[in-house]
């Protein structure tokens, strides 16, 4: 069987983003694995170990550097990759095409999976349209996995803590939450052997991929304003509680 | 005149009140609003709708009774609907919910979809989002023939504008989905859902450990708060997961959201950086969230919480 896995090279959620005008962040800094898509990597390889006879594939679309979240995928057990090359990341209609086509040149996959969202854009939209393009059942979100055959039943996270046990077949496409795993650090060999598997590298152009009607463009960054001047509430802890009192009931009038 | 549907999300029979704010953005001059609804009809919501500006409720069901739980049916269903009324702009929130149902219908039409919005101009198809963890706000332009919009919960206003609402049935029967809800597993804990609430108090590791949070629930009982927690305190099982606030939990949008011994990471700040009020409760001067809250209490939360409880204890029997 074959194992797609979508992942994403993206800024570490510690580094300082500073835009570039307009549209556009400064690159020279931390990226890293989109963690939910260690979760999605995780557990294919998991499956590979339970099976044996699965390949799983890691791919990505970006630029150049997102080779690194590749090796990343590789190191943690992934088969090879494939790099979809673009200079100019597109939307996510355009992505999702992007990824369908790599994934149907390469093979034919039994399962895609995904992180849940990436923590860049927060699209939560790309698991859907994959599913939609190759017409595979979808599910994200997923904290609990297990493949019985053809059938693979999931537990999906729902409002406050519920979750949804859910029954579909394959081929199916399989949003990873956090719940999903504890991914596993790759060992030192792993890496090193990560190093020397295969890569394939391809242009995004010359994927000639059917250009969609409707779009979504960023027209424009800015860096968040941090408004709060902090104030410190000072006195004995009797004086702090009745001035916070106070302020939850005149300023933010969210008690009586 | 557009028709703009809006996805409306029903809890125990009660319209979840971060809707409200999503109807508000949906309003405009010339725009006539339609309310999805799923919950198979059983409340009647059209006094409390209408005076958000809903002029048709669509009740959808199937064919002999309300549509179960199935994320892909349900898509499906509103797909159905949207074309039946000749609806191309669709909003509904970046809940849970909303996160397993918009992106399946903009992904079935090809539409663009943004989620999390916090600002929206329809008429100009623009929208704003926060971007890598909040530390940026992306403005968006969508073009399509359909367009989808994903609104974070309670970030933008409810504001009132009461018209007549009437109330259409519209019946279905939605191709078999390929998926199957076998069953739902409910939480544990139940209380005021993260996403939803108006305050929040959160403890971290300065919680100490999993029983202490005891005194966190007894104090938002009185508020009608919900309880959140830190990554550390999750990391430690002192709390579960769905109580994860931040870059991999819940992001939430409260009017007020009360840390208690949390040091306030970048990854914490992600999930809650679009609060209202925040207040600190933390014994470390130097904690990041000492600086970036807008009032910081610099003392044990053991000394304060309590008092709080019992001060709110005491506004109660007033009352």
């Amino acid at each position: 069987m074959q194992i797609y896995v979508c992942v994403k090279h993206v800024p570490d959620t510690a580094a300082k983003i500073t835009v570039k005008a307009p549209n556009q962040i400064e690159e020279a800094i931390t990226f890293i694995m989109n963690p939910y898509d260690e979760n999605a990597i995780e557990e294919a390889v998991r499956i590979k170990k339970r099976r044996g006879d699965a390949e799983v594939i890691a791919v990505t679309l970006g630029k150049p550097a997102a080779e690194n979240t590749l090796r990343s995928a590789l190191a943690m057990g992934a088969d090879r990759g494939i790099l979809i090359l673009t200079e100019d990341p597109p939307d996510s209609l355009v992505t999702a095409r992007a990824l369908t086509v790599a994934i149907e040149q390469d093979g034919t996959p039994d399962i895609i999976f995904t992180g849940k969202e990436s923590i860049d854009n927060a699209g939560f939209q790309t698991m859907y349209r994959l599913a939609a393009a190759l017409d595979m059942t979808v599910v994200s979100n997923v904290a609990a996995f297990a493949l019985e055959g053809k059938r693979v039943v999931v537990e999906c996270q729902m409002e406050g803590g519920a979750r949804g046990v859910i029954e579909l077949s394959l081929p199916c496409v399989i949003g990873a939450g956090k719940g999903l795993n504890k991914p596993s650090y790759p060992t030192l060999p792993a890496i090193m052997q990560a190093r020397r598997k295969e890569v394939k590298r391809i242009a995004l152009d010359s994927l000639r991929i059917e250009k969609p009607s409707a779009r979504a463009d960023i027209l424009e960054l800015k860096p968040a304003v941090e408004a709060r001047r902090a104030q410190q509430l000072k006195g004995s802890a009797e004086e702090v509680v009745r001035q916070l009192i106070r302020i939850l009931r005149e300023e933010a009038r969210v008690i009586e | 005149m557009e028709k703009v549907g809006i996805l409306i999300e029903v809890k125990a029979d009660q319209i979840k009140k971060a809707n409200y704010g999503v109807i508000t953005a949906a309003r405009g001059r010339d725009r006539q609003l339609y309310a999805f609804l799923l919950d198979g009809g059983r409340a009647d919501h059209k006094l409390t709708l209408g005076r958000y500006g809903i002029h048709k409720i669509i009740e959808i069901a199937g064919q002999e009774g309300p549509l179960e739980w199935n994320p892909a049916t349900w898509a499906q269903a509103v797909i159905e609907a949207m074309e039946y009324f000749g609806i191309r702009t669709l909003l509904g929130l970046t809940s849970s919910q909303g996160k397993d149902l918009l992106p399946r219908i903009a992904a079935r039409l090809d539409a663009p979809l943004v989620m999390d919005c916090i600002h929206l101009n329809l008429a100009e198809h623009t929208v704003r989002k926060p971007q890598y963890s909040g530390k940026t706000i992306a403005t968006l332009k969508v073009q399509g023939g359909h367009c989808i919009y994903g609104v974070r919960p309670n970030a933008i206003a409810a504001q009132p504008a009461p018209c007549e609402a009437e109330t259409v049935i519209y019946r279905t029967a939605p191709a078999p989905a390929g998926l199957t809800v076998k069953a739902i597993k409910q939480a544990m804990s139940a209380g005021v859902d993260l996403s939803e609430a108006e305050i929040i108090i959160a403890g971290g590791r300065g919680m100490e450990n999993g029983e202490n949070f005891k005194i966190l629930f007894e104090c938002a009982a009185l508020m009608g708060a919900a309880v959140g927690a830190s990554r550390a305190a999750v990391d430690a099982d002192w709390v579960p997961y769905a109580m994860q606030v931040g870059q991999t939990g819940v992001t939430v949008s409260p009017k007020v959201y009360i840390a208690c011994g949390i040091s306030g990471s970048v990854q914490h700040f992600a999930g809650m950086k679009t609060a209202g009020l925040i207040v600190a409760i933390n014994q470390d001067l130097t904690a990041a969230i000492i600086g970036k809250c807008d009032y910081a209490i610099v003392a044990d939360l053991f000394e304060i919480v309590p008092r709080l409880t019992r001060k709110l204890q005491a506004l109660d029997g007033r009352i």
